[in-house]
């Protein structure tokens, strides 16, 4: 029987893992030094919050995986020899394997900062990582303060999770504004307001020069580089993206990049070695995505698509129309399709914005200026449904369809306020148009005759 | 390398005590609990309305008091902050503490009503003594302990619930449920029964007595609307005693089937039934205590539906004894109504498994276990029964256990005794026949479902976390699929507390409801297609 072995516990290696067992009879061992059993890594924030505990954050119970003939091998990978096909884990007995499946995930960045390695500083992505910030951060008396450097999704959620306990939280972005790489200006304020509304001292245009010691290897203070600033601290938390966890992999012959260089078939170039995840590079982007897809999204599909490969049905990773969602502090971020930032917005990209005049919600609407066809959406505070806006984007559809359609994507609970007439009155004042905005259609909706 | 670490020990601490005006709070609410206390060891109270006041409105004020500071000086979201941490919402020993006093309360009130000071002819003494002026207000007599149930269990859902719309602020389909369900509790089950008892005797009754009638309780929820001494009392009070009757039948043969499906069986769970109410307001703070093993769900199954054909063949049994025989005297004799109940059940069974087969499964076994074990009982009923006898046990001795084991223990100490330790559903979950067969009706026919929303779900399980019908929402939510569960009572907080939009309560078409492969996961469509080939 052939044996299928995979790196890594998380989306992408269980996806994997349990679409080939769909699929087949193969043996499968899943490797993983980080946890016994696969746990949502997203989730991990709920469990310092306190809104779960880490065993919720599994979503299955343990005994799915003996129910499903999934070998679990506790232990750290720390080489791989893809000339014997075998590994070798520390803590556990080497392993052969017909087929390898690396799903690594990714470890936090640091970029050579003097002081990184001192105590009391760390990232947020695994089980260990919460856990020492359960040591570091458990309260706010050991933790008189903490700063977090880098604006981006991880960032806002280390600075909410601190906030739960009362932990004062300094916050240096080193953009000009949250996280305005990806997002449009408009939507990127609304979220500097609102860090601050949550009491968290946001500052823009700041990043950290170096890390201060006290001496006995913990951390005293960090220094911003901009003005020269020493913020003292007990936590500092690296935030500043992540990049694959491959160090394991580099006299392994596996073609490497900052990750591990796939093809469209999720193949390396080593035969019968895959990897896909947060780990897995393409050669060449796909369309609008970056190389390296660190989403969880990304990840399950990848894992999907190479268990038909493996189980003997060839399939390229072909991903639909591009989606993603995040929560900040109290608002939630959807978007489908592409909408770019100021700063890397091409040329024919237009941008429909409108911003409710009290709430902490906002749309984005993104499309070509000439042909007028939609590009993409990004809303905060309005949940949009993901089979409408897939449908639009593949057929195409114009911003003036899109705008008379609006209530049929609206995908917020029962009752709430719609805001579909003041965001069609502003496109139309802002465009000179006169749309008339329709009724919520059931079977547009569904797709019934 | 960072990430390795064989530590597995994750400890949560407690992040903040109580604020003092949440303490202040506490301590005024423990004030209005003490009087009670102190009347119910024989305290005598003067002016005991104003005692009974002071403390129902010191009870309310603290409540209201805690969830004012709790939650009012916060921006709206969602707030489950430390619910792990605390002790009184995660087993711990506040939790405890308030199970066995709950459960010790719902002990005295079913079973030893005379240590509250139910005095049966005479003068009331201790708490339900305090209670007389309000219920002399109301329906003209003195308390009961029933009387003093009612107050307490509304005042309740008021006070917790006014908690509740401070927590969910941001969310317009919490506040409204919770108003309907405040709105019930106070005007269905205690103002308008209690006022209805004024009546009795009255000529607009053609001077008959009405029995005690919470119009929106149910059959089989309300287990006794049917039997001997109440259909009495409906029919000697006039037309209004016949078309309350006659509401009672309509409520679950016509209203119930057309209400859940159109809109699922949350029109009642969670927004009319006090059982609900109780347990999304007082009983919120417990919700994420349900068990989500699928081990749980196998045990709700069978003793839910267990507890369906129980009610069934106990109201049967009872109705059954006190027919006659005679065609001449009354059209409904004992055998048409027992080839009427069998008739029925074989049209409901027969529709499920002709048409509703798929949807069933391997539930479609059970279901024909119950039925057979029903049909059966009935022909025993007809063949085995003597007088005042049926089948092996008197009619009586069915509904006494009945009302023992599940009206009281089941519901009372079970169900909401051990709120802080099983979850606020325990009973809506387990125990309920109402919610059995409103489950039976949603699941084969209802236009509700929660539509999971193509591909956003991260897992993370905050959904599976609060859902308190113990449902693993994500479970299906992960996989792109819709839950339609049986047992989903349409709170809405899986909804809520989802970080990325992907659940929605509605109600659509039909066509596709179900339908798994409905899934949008990111891929492109030719891969979905082999997704989903089964």
């Amino acid at each position: 029987m052939e044996h299928i072995v995979i790196i890594g516990n998380g989306i992408a290696g269980v996806t994997a893992a349990r679409h080939i067992r769909k699929l087949s009879d193969k043996k499968i061992t899943i490797v993983s030094a980080e946890s016994e059993y696969f746990f949502s890594r997203t989730a991990l924030m709920y469990v310092y919050m306190g809104h779960m505990k880490f065993e919720h954050t599994q979503p299955y119970e343990n005994h799915f995986w003996e129910k499903n003939r999934i070998d679990l091998v506790n232990g750290y990978v720390a080489k791989v020899n893809t000339q014997e096909k075998s590994l070798q884990i520390d803590d556990a007995p080497d392993l052969s394997y017909d087929k390898l499946i690396i799903a690594t995930g990714s470890k936090p960045n640091k970029f050579g900062w003097p002081g990184q390695d001192l105590d009391g500083v760390q990232g947020l992505y695994s089980k260990q990582d919460l856990e020492l910030l359960e040591q570091n951060a458990p309260n706010n008396k050991i933790c008189k303060r903490a700063v977090i450097i880098g604006g981006g999704l991880i960032g806002i959620e280390l600075a909410e999770m601190l906030r739960t306990r009362d932990i004062p939280v300094t916050f240096l972005v080193r953009e000009t504004s949250f996280w305005n790489g990806v997002l449009p200006k408009g939507e990127s304020e609304m979220i500097n307001e609102h860090i601050r509304e949550h009491h968290i001292d946001l500052r823009l245009g700041a990043s950290l020069k170096e890390i201060v010691s006290n001496g006995n290897g913990k951390v005293k203070s960090v220094v911003v580089k901009e003005t020269g600033e020493e913020i003292e601290c007990n936590l500092v938390g690296l935030t500043a993206g992540v990049t694959p966890n491959i160090d394991f992999l580099k006299d392994s012959g596996i073609e490497l990049g900052r990750g591990v260089k796939v093809n469209r078939m999720l193949e390396t170039n080593v035969k019968d070695v895959y990897a896909i995840g947060d780990c897995a590079e393409q050669h060449e982007p796909i369309g609008n995505r970056r190389p390296i897809e660190a989403v969880w999204y990304t990840g399950r599909m990848m894992g999907e698509t190479l268990a038909q490969t493996i189980c003997g049905n060839p399939m390229e990773y072909k991903p639909g129309q591009w989606f993603n969602s995040a929560k900040f502090l109290d608002i939630e971020y959807q978007t489908y399709g592409w909408v770019f930032s100021e700063i890397r917005k091409k040329e024919n990209e237009t941008h429909f914005h409108w911003r409710h005049p009290k709430e902490k919600i906002c749309i984005t609407i993104a499309f070509d200026k000439d042909s007028e066809t939609v590009l993409g959406i990004n809303t905060f505070g309005i949940r949009l449904r993901h089979e409408i806006f897939d449908r639009w984007l593949s057929e195409k559809r114009t911003i003036d369809f899109i705008i008379e359609h609006l209530q049929d994507a609206n995908f917020d609970p029962e009752f709430y306020k719609r805001y579909e007439t003041m965001i069609v009155s502003k496109y139309n004042s802002e465009f000179d148009k006169s749309i008339n905005l329709k009724k919520k259609n059931l079977k547009r909706i569904f797709q019934i005759a | 390398m960072s990430t390795y670490n064989k530590s597995m020990a994750l400890t949560g601490e407690p992040p903040k005590s109580l604020s003092i005006s949440q303490k202040l709070a506490v301590f005024l609410g423990t004030l209005g609990l003490g009087i009670l206390l102190l009347a119910i060891f024989n305290v005598s109270f003067p002016n005991k309305t104003l005692w009974l006041t002071a403390s129902l409105s010191a009870m309310t004020i603290g409540i209201v008091w805690f969830s004012w500071d709790a939650y009012s000086k916060k921006i709206p979201g969602i707030k489950n902050d430390g619910v792990w941490f605390k002790s009184i919402s995660s087993r711990g020993l506040w939790g405890w503490i308030a199970g066995l006093a709950l459960t010790g309360f719902y002990i005295v009130l079913y079973f030893y009503p005379e240590y509250l000071g139910l005095v049966s002819d005479g003068d009331n003494k201790g708490v339900i003594a305090l209670f007389d002026p309000l219920s002399k207000l109301l329906n003209g007599n003195p308390a009961s302990q029933w009387f003093v149930y009612g107050t307490l269990y509304t005042v309740a859902i008021l006070a917790f619930g006014i908690k509740f719309l401070w927590k969910y602020r941001h969310n317009r389909y919490e506040k409204l449920r919770t108003f309907s369900v405040m709105f019930f509790q106070t005007g269905f089950a205690f103002i308008i029964p209690e006022l209805m008892a004024r009546l009795n005797g009255h000529k607009i009754l053609d001077g008959g007595n009405l029995p005690y009638y919470d119009l929106k309780n149910i059959w089989p929820l309300n287990y006794y609307n049917f039997e001997g001494y109440r259909i009495k009392m409906f029919l000697s009070s006039g037309e209004i005693g016949f078309a309350l009757l006659i509401f009672g039948i309509l409520s679950i043969f016509v209203i119930t089937p057309i209400l859940t499906y159109k809109y699922g069986k949350r029109w009642y769970c969670s927004w009319v039934c006090g059982c609900g109410g109780l347990a999304e307001t007082a009983g919120d703070s417990f919700r994420q205590l349900s068990d989500k093993s699928t081990f749980a769900w196998k045990v709700e199954r069978w003793v839910v539906h267990s507890v369906v054909v129980f009610v069934t063949l106990m109201t049967t049994a009872v109705i059954y004894s006190y027919l006659g025989t005679d065609t001449s005297k009354y059209w409904l004799t004992k055998s048409t109504f027992l080839i009427g109940v069998a008739v029925l059940l074989t049209l409901v069974f027969g529709w499920a498994m002709i048409f509703k087969r798929d949807q069933l499964q391997k539930d479609a076994q059970y279901g024909a276990i119950g039925y057979f074990v029903i049909i059966i009982a009935l022909i025993g009923f007809h063949f085995f029964s003597g007088d005042g006898e049926i089948f092996l046990f008197k009619s009586g001795t069915l509904r006494k256990s009945y009302s023992f084991l599940i009206g009281s223990i089941f519901s009372g100490v079970i169900g909401t005794g051990f709120y802080p330790i099983f979850g606020s559903r325990v009973w809506c979950r387990f125990g309920c026949p109402m919610a059995a067969i409103l489950g039976f009706q949603q699941k084969l026919l209802s236009r509700f479902r929660i539509t999971t929303n193509g591909g956003q779900c991260i897992s993370c399980g905050n959904c599976s976390t609060y859902c308190e019908m113990g449902i693993d929402v994500r479970a299906y939510a992960q996989k792109g699929e819709n839950i339609v569960r049986a047992s989903c009572v349409g709170c809405g907080i899986c909804s809520a507390v989802c970080p990325r939009g992907v659940l929605k309560l509605e109600n659509g078409p039909l066509e596709g409801r179900i339908d798994s492969n409905q899934v949008l996961l990111g891929n492109d469509v030719d891969l979905m297609t082999l997704v989903n080939k089964k």
